[in-house]
């Protein structure tokens, strides 16, 4: 597998803050085509280490390189083309004052023609689902329905790799749902390279890979049958547990003996009709 | 609150006047407020009344949406009509009382400020009934770009008309939630004397402006991610088309001035 990030030893600090860096001595690699999570509680520095990827922080110590690129002043706009970045807060990030204005943001600064831009919207656009909300403004679309068109505004630009900054966490529960299945899609299409920085564990356990952060540290890493067979401790990392693990843990607590593995969610359906067949 | 401001607002809809070019609107719409200086006598007034109302007409909007335009400025307009006809001398007078007096061409001065206050706010009220908010921005843009030979920053100040357009609504949500968030912890916003009022208005002003300035660095991060470096080799997705009907619409303000010219005084 080819690796397209690489970040070795990146410590950071944010200005000011002299007592604890944000970021400390943080090496990682992602593989082309791969879905990482970054999980880890308010305050780990998950964010601050999405932000030094493309170049929006600069760290102090160590060196970041995207494609065959090291991260430097020349290079950071180059950079930012091959990654997309969808944020947070849904209504902060929508330049646009319609949807397909800001889908085409992002290609106008790069000036691509209009001719060119008119089918790309059109294709993005379908590809998030929204396509009748084309001309809407974004006081009349949903939380979930704004993080889309953020999204198709990134597919529009055809980058390599899709960083989601938090991008579902102040979503409800169903918008949370379209927009993972939506990445899902998008993922498979283009080939994309996903870096998602989440709180929610059942998004991190659509992840080839995750990565746990702790205090500005890199504290494991591992798929995430490995990650949350750990059980129990994982609590003690600040992090919630996957459903699955959750109804194993009180399934124990009923005296009932369960697989030590991680199962998923249709894993645990299996485990669960076969054994109340063998009783 | 929002509902009763007709001025500034859009009212959606396909007439002609809707479809017309923002640039050629918001051109003529200046012109007009210039030709209608023109006017001195019944007939110039009469024409220019019933262009207006033609217009009027023929973008569709009801006619309630426009009386309410003028509305909040009755009293100004009172006031200026009052001092016309009081202080205007000439002609036969027909009432006298110190220094006030009214007079045959103060009451026609008079009537002529009335009808030219109701026009221009009548046609300003049509420019914005009939055009998003976003094609006046873009026709703004459009109409500044010769400043930029003076090294005048247009882009800048088009995509910041555009931002705080695209926020209105934005923040009109958020005031609303702070509002009852405060109301829900006692603040009483319509209470009190003025002092009181406006010290009510704090818990309000202080959390928009955090909050502006903290959209506001997300914004500018969100753009930064998305590879905006300013308006050089930036292209456009939004442009406007100039048709046969807005030359014909510059066309018929000729001949408004034409006319204008041949019948004032």
């Amino acid at each position: 597998m080819e690796p397209i990030i690489n970040l070795k030893n990146i410590t950071f600090r944010y200005q000011g803050e002299q007592t604890r860096a944000a970021l400390q001595d943080v090496s990682l690699t992602v593989n082309k085509g791969e879905w990482m999570a970054i999980i880890g509680h308010n305050g780990s520095g998950k964010s601050t280490l999405a932000k030094t990827i493309n170049g929006l922080l600069l760290p102090e110590t160590g060196s970041v390189s995207v494609g065959q690129l090291d991260l430097n002043e020349e290079n950071v706009w180059t950079i930012r083309k091959m990654v997309g970045m969808v944020f947070q807060n849904p209504d902060n990030q929508f330049v646009g004052a319609t949807v397909e204005d800001d889908v085409a943001f992002g290609m106008e600064n790069q000036g691509i023609p209009r001719e060119e831009m008119i089918p790309r919207v059109k294709e993005a656009l379908e590809q998030v689902k929204l396509t009748d909300f084309a001309s809407k403004e974004p006081a009349r679309l949903s939380g979930g329905q704004k993080q889309r068109v953020a999204i198709a505004g990134v597919v529009a630009l055809r980058p390599d790799i899709i960083i989601l900054d938090e991008a579902t966490s102040m979503l409800d529960p169903e918008g949370r749902q379209e927009v993972i299945s939506i990445l899902k899609e998008i993922k498979e299409k283009y080939q994309l390279t996903v870096l998602s920085i989440t709180h929610d564990i059942d998004e991190a356990a659509n992840a080839n890979r995750i990565l746990v952060m702790r205090e500005g540290r890199l504290v494991d890493e591992g798929t995430p049958a490995e990650i949350f067979s750990e059980g129990p401790s994982l609590v003690e990392k600040g992090l919630d547990l996957p459903f699955p693990e959750r109804l194993k843990q009180a399934l124990k607590d009923r005296g009932v003996t369960v697989p030590e593995t991680y199962l998923t969610e249709e894993g645990m359906v299996d485990w669960l009709w076969t054994s109340i067949l063998n009783k | 609150m929002m509902n009763k401001l007709i001025l500034g607002r859009y009212i959606p809809g396909n007439s002609l006047i809707h479809r017309l070019d923002p640039r050629a609107k918001l051109l003529t719409s200046f012109y007009f407020i210039g030709i209608i200086f023109f006017a001195n006598n019944w007939q110039s007034y009469l024409l220019l009344g019933l262009f207006t109302l033609f217009c009027v007409y023929l973008s569709k909007v009801d006619f309630g949406f426009f009386l309410r335009g003028v509305r909040p400025l009755l009293w100004l307009i009172l006031f200026t009509v009052a001092l016309q006809v009081l202080f205007t001398s000439g002609g036969e007078v027909y009432w006298e009382w110190g220094v006030f007096q009214i007079t045959e061409f103060g009451v026609q001065n008079g009537i002529f400020i009335f009808c030219r206050f109701v026009l221009i706010i009548f046609m300003s009220t049509l420019l914005t009934l009939t055009t998003p908010p976003l094609e006046l921005s873009d026709a703004i843009e459009f109409i500044l770009r010769p400043l930029n030979v003076i090294h005048f920053p247009v882009h800048e100040i088009s995509l910041m008309l555009s931002i705080a357009l695209r926020f209105v609504p934005t923040l009109m949500d958020e005031t609303e939630k702070i509002m009852n968030a405060q109301r829900a912890r006692g603040v009483d916003f319509s209470e009190g004397n003025l002092i009181q009022k406006m010290k009510a208005v704090i818990p309000l002003l202080i959390p928009l402006f955090v909050s502006s300035f903290n959209r506001a660095d997300d914004l500018a991060t969100a753009m930064e991610a998305r590879g905006y470096q300013g308006g050089e080799g930036r292209t456009k997705y939004r442009v406007l088309h100039w048709h046969k009907k807005d030359t014909v619409s510059v066309c018929v303000y000729a001949f408004l001035t034409v006319a204008l010219i041949y019948l004032r005084a």
